[in-house]
C-alpha cells in the first residue's frame, strides 16, 4: 500500500469514489459535486482526526453522508415523494431467465430513499461490512442490517418482484410457510 | 444474544441477491466513471498553497 508523508496527500486519491458515493445519495450531478468540495474542504481541515492508517475512503464517505444528511435535516427540503412522480406501472416484468434489467433497476434505484440508496451502495456495491456500514451511518450494527435487508425488499417491491420477504427474514421462506400453515409456534 | 442471530441469520445468498448486488456495482461504477472536474484538483492546490504561506 501506499503510504503519504502527509495524509491530506491522500485526499485526492479517494475523490473519484467519493463523487461516485456522492452521485449515489443524491442522483444529481450538481448536487453531488457540492457535497464533494465541503467533504473535501472539512476532510483537510480536520486531517489530525484522521487515524493514519485507518482507511481514509470510509472515514471521506462518513464526513460526506454527514453533510449530506445534516444539510437536508436542516433546509427541511422534503423531496416530492418520488412514488408519486412515477406513479403506475413503469417497470417491466423480470425477462422470463429471472434476471433484472439494468435499465429498470436503475429506475428503482433512484426512487429508493436516500438512506436505503445509502446502505445498498455501502454494503452492496462497496463491499463495506455491516459493522463497518453501521460506523459510517452512526447507528447499531443490526440497525445497518436490517436497513439493508429492508432497502432490498422495496428494490424488489418496485421492480415488481415479490422475492422482497426473502431478506427480511432470517430463516427460509419454506420454513416460514410451513409454520404459518401448520399454526406451529416455537416453544 | 448477537452471535445467536448472526448464526441463524447468515443462510446462503440467494442469486437473486447476488444479481441485486451485482447490479449495485454497476450503479456505482457509473457514477465512478463520470469525468471528474478539475475544481477538486485546483480546490486542493489552492489549499496546499494557502498551507505554504503560513
Amino acid at each position: 500500500m501506499t503510504s503519504f508523508a502527509d495524509p491530506r496527500d491522500e485526499l485526492a486519491v479517494h475523490i473519484p469514489s467519493l463523487r461516485a458515493f456522492a452521485i449515489s445519495l443524491t442522483r444529481n450531478v450538481a448536487e453531488a459535486d457540492d457535497l464533494v468540495q465541503d467533504t473535501i474542504l472539512k476532510g483537510w481541515s480536520n486531517i489530525e482526526k484522521y487515524t493514519i492508517g485507518t482507511d481514509m475512503r470510509a472515514w471521506l464517505f462518513t464526513i460526506l453522508r454527514n453533510t449530506f444528511f445534516s444539510a437536508r435535516r436542516k433546509t427541511r427540503r422534503e423531496v416530492a415523494d418520488p412514488d408519486g412522480i412515477h406513479a403506475g406501472s413503469l417497470f417491466e416484468k423480470p425477462a422470463h431467465d429471472g434476471r433484472l434489467a439494468f435499465t429498470d433497476f436503475q429506475r428503482a434505484f433512484d426512487r429508493l430513499s436516500a438512506e436505503h440508496r445509502e446502505v445498498l451502495i455501502l454494503v452492496g456495491a462497496n463491499g463495506y461490512s455491516y459493522e463497518e456500514a453501521a460506523e459510517m451511518m452512526g447507528v447499531a450494527t443490526g440497525t445497518a442490517k436490517s436497513r439493508a435487508n429492508r432497502a432490498r425488499a422495496r428494490l424488489c417491491e418496485l421492480l415488481g418482484m415479490e422475492a422482497g420477504e426473502d431478506f427480511l427474514s432470517g430463516h427460509s421462506g419454506a420454513t416460514l410457510a410451513v409454520m404459518g400453515r401448520s399454526g406451529i409456534q416455537a416453544a | 444474544m448477537t452471535t445467536k442471530t448472526d448464526m441463524a441469520e447468515n443462510p446462503p445468498k440467494s442469486s437473486l441477491r447476488k444479481d441485486i448486488d451485482e447490479n449495485l456495482k454497476r450503479v456505482f461504477q457509473d457514477a465512478l466513471q463520470e469525468e471528474v472536474p478539475d475544481r477538486f484538483k485546483q480546490l486542493l492546490e489552492q489549499l496546499r498553497a494557502k498551507e505554504g504561506k503560513k
